[in-house]
């Protein structure tokens, strides 16, 4: 526990549903922000977001169902239309240039956020019932991820005073 | 004048933040942490963060954009 952690702090809780690059910002970059403001703060990992506790992360992104996703190049936005991710190559591509621009902006990556989120003593917890159906065992994820379930979150969830779902 | 100074400069939201928060550590309480960033997010987030968690801002200065905050260490 970290020295500002005490019985009265505030608390966030979030439940984690998605596991691709773009995704995997907000709940992380929001746990270690907290954490750093002094809140208890429990991350619980389900269906496709339990990959982000995977040991080895290779997160992408896709252009499919993301109209809105707009790279910008040479000054303006390329827009990447849904029909572009079926051809191959395309989406690694996508994922090829958030990385850079990551990089280039001073973003954090995923990995270093979640390092930062272990070390900020974040509670995680990997969805049971999420390991058994796409056959994960403890040893696919990092150390350190409890493993709960549904009233886990629940009683987690009833004593926070905040609750996210991404 | 400052008791430890981090350099978050180039880091984009919420690096400066967490670095904020590891630097403290390294000061005394009542010390004082000297932190640089170049995003200008941290302007208001930096307040904020020094709200929430009682540390004092003592100062936060804007020059050829970078951003220069004291902070005073509360706890």
């Amino acid at each position: 526990m970290s020295e500002e952690v005490t019985g009265n702090a505030k608390s966030l809780s979030m439940i984690v549903t998605k596991g691709s690059l773009d995704w995997a910002y907000p709940p992380f970059i929001l746990a270690t922000t907290a954490a750093a403001m002094g809140l208890n703060v429990s991350m619980f990992f389900t269906f496709y977001g339990l990959t982000l506790l995977k040991k080895k992360l290779d997160l992408g992104v896709t252009t499919l169902g993301n109209p809105a996703m707009a790279m910008p190049m040479m000054g303006m936005h390329m827009q990447l239309p849904n029909l572009m991710s079926a051809v191959p190559g395309v989406d690694a591509m996508a994922t090829g240039m958030m990385k850079n621009l990551i990089k280039k902006k001073g973003i954090a990556s995923i990995e270093e956020l979640r390092e930062t989120a272990v070390e900020s003593d974040v509670t995680l917890i990997a969805c049971q019932m999420t390991m058994d159906m796409f056959e994960y065992g403890i040893d696919d994820l990092i150390d350190g991820p409890e493993l709960g379930g549904a009233a886990t979150y629940i009683e987690t969830a009833t004593k926070s005073d905040i609750n996210l779902f991404i | 004048m400052a008791d430890h100074v981090v350099d978050a400069k180039g880091l984009n939201c919420p690096l400066p933040i967490l670095r904020a928060k590891k630097g403290l550590r390294e000061v005394p309480v009542g010390g004082i942490l000297q932190l640089l960033a170049t995003d200008p997010g941290s302007v208001k987030d930096m307040e904020a963060f020094c709200r929430q968690t009682g540390h004092e801002l003592v100062e936060s200065a804007d020059a050829d954009g970078v951003y220069t905050y004291l902070v005073k260490r509360t706890s």
